[in-house]
């Protein structure tokens, strides 16, 4: 996806190396507890809801809608960031690629894509549907 | 077991200064330290307790207590952002209590202003072993946007609008038109305020607070220390803290850590917001300000923004008058660290030292509110009640 603002790397862990190897491949994936059943965010080895260490990584739809929003006016490069609730479940940080500032509206549906970074693995954005 | 009634907060100072190029920050640390010291009427040998966030320099109590030559025995270097020095003083009391110290003295200092740091609107990754880190920093996530879209899901959620918003800048305006130090002491109009440049929608550089060097201390001391010094007796009454964040990815950003701090501050003290005489309240953007009273039950949740706009924030007419040192967003935001400031004001008004067109009449009962770090991802709380005797 292409976006002149230079992204950083994201930190990748070993909690999350899956993650960003099923980036990579432009996998979206979301850690699903198959104890509980549900999806969380950000990403992590034990459930924040009920404390099991059943964590999967799921293929998720990439579908979302925008919770808030804000426009970064101020940068050189204004960017939107965002966050997105997804099908699943739980609601993420993210920028908003390919829209129209003035357009962005909460609740409005969005679908993932992912953003090359500078030395890094994709990072996954959201551009408006 | 309750801190209520256990400690007495004795001295409090504010570093007159807004730009201290000459001066180091350790030096301002004993500078804020001296004064607080002084207006209490102890010395550096009484201080048997020491209090500082976890950005003092070092990081953390060691060098600041060598620095000023301290001798202690109990310290505390709790780490809460900006709230840290309202919970600080809470801390103090709890130690008073327990009987670990008897004269804590409590420091914040700090030169962003003159570091030229870009605090609000550039993108710092703080740590990597943050299990948060990836997943917020290559977004460009700042202090800025970040307010700006728990401001952004309040409008959508209330309907409150920039307008609104700018009611707690025109307040606190009002307010600094009175303090000599202040760094922003014009009056500015609603008008100004949605004029003036966007910096992350819908926060205008208005919303934003100043960027300060400088800092204060407070001294806590232990009742019958308190009742033999000449300043007036403003007692600990209650407090409470916690850390908001976003809970797996269930979360609402329209509500903030003083939903929980208050209530537990309010019980502890035995009181009701509507008791309240002068409320400090963190101002980091006018949104914290509005979510804040909102989640201490000053007014309806949602209803913040009609509140705010009716003026009740402004000394003399409101009925919540607020932050009458021109707080964050005119005054002050030392070490961008309000918490500090924002307990110093409310001492001034609990003994009647706050300037005279802005002190609260029989000013009796006051709270300090403190937020520390992000909104809009995790931020610390803590709420302080004090009570003049």
């Amino acid at each position: 996806m292409a976006t002149t603002r230079k992204i950083s790397a994201p930190v990748v862990t070993v909690e999350t190396q899956a993650f960003w190897d099923a980036a990579r491949e432009n996998r979206f994936v979301v850690p699903l507890c198959t104890a509980c059943g549900k999806a969380h965010w950000y990403p992590r080895a034990i459930c924040p809801f009920c404390d099991s260490g059943q964590v999967e990584w799921r293929e998720a739809s990439g579908k979302a809608t925008i919770y808030t929003f804000s426009v970064m006016r101020r940068a050189k490069e204004p960017y939107a960031i965002g966050y997105v609730t997804l099908a699943e479940g739980p609601t993420m940080l993210t920028n908003i690629l390919d829209c129209d500032f003035d357009a962005l509206r909460i609740g409005g549906p969005v679908s993932v894509v992912f953003a090359a970074t500078e030395d890094g693995p994709p990072v996954p954005m959201f551009r408006p549907v | 077991m309750t801190i209520k009634g256990k400690a007495y907060i004795a001295g409090a100072y504010e570093h007159p200064t807004r730009h201290a190029p000459d001066k180091t920050v350790a030096q301002l640390h004993a500078e804020v330290a001296l004064g607080a010291l002084a207006d209490a009427g102890l010395s550096r040998a009484d201080v048997d307790g020491y209090f500082c966030g976890g950005d003092a320099p070092g990081p953390g109590p060691a060098s600041m207590a060598e620095y000023m030559n301290l001798k202690l025995r109990h310290v505390d270097s709790t780490e809460l952002g900006g709230a840290s020095y309202v919970a600080l003083a809470a801390h103090a009391a709890e130690a008073i209590a327990l009987g670990k110290c008897d004269v804590a003295l409590i420091t914040l200092a700090g030169r962003p202003r003159s570091e030229g740091m870009a605090t609000g609107t550039t993108p710092r990754l703080r740590d990597p072993n943050q299990p948060e880190a990836g997943w917020e920093f290559p977004y460009g996530l700042t202090t800025a946007n970040g307010y700006a879209m728990c401001a952004m899901r309040h409008r959508h959620q209330y309907g409150t609008t920039s307008e609104q918003l700018a009611w707690i800048k025109v307040a606190a305006s009002h307010h600094a038109q009175h303090n000599p130090n202040a760094v922003l002491p014009e009056v500015v109009t609603v008008a100004d305020v949605v004029n003036s440049p966007v910096i992350a929608d819908p926060l205008h550089r208005l919303d934003c607070c100043v960027i300060s060097d400088g800092g204060g201390a407070l001294i806590v001391v232990r009742p019958e220390i308190a009742k033999k010094l000449k300043r007036p007796l403003v007692k600990i009454a209650g407090a409470g803290e916690t850390v908001k964040h976003l809970a797996g990815g269930t979360f609402d950003l329209t509500t903030s850590g003083a939903a929980r701090s208050g209530p537990a501050a309010f019980a502890e003290a035995g009181v009701k917001p509507g008791d309240i005489k002068y409320v400090s309240i963190y101002d980091s953007f006018t949104i914290t300000v509005l979510i804040q009273i909102e989640d201490l039950g000053f007014c309806e949740k949602g209803a913040g923004g009609k509140f705010v706009a009716d003026g009740n924030l402004i000394s003399g007419t409101g009925k919540l008058p607020f932050n009458t040192d021109g707080g964050g967003l005119c005054n002050n935001h030392p070490a961008n660290r309000g918490g500090m400031t924002k307990v110093i004001e409310a001492v001034r008004q609990l003994r009647g030292e706050a300037h005279p067109a802005v002190q609260v009449k029989n000013c009796d009962l006051a709270l300090a509110q403190g937020t520390g770090m992000q909104l809009s991802t995790r931020h610390c709380s803590a709420t302080l009640i004090m009570e003049r005797e």
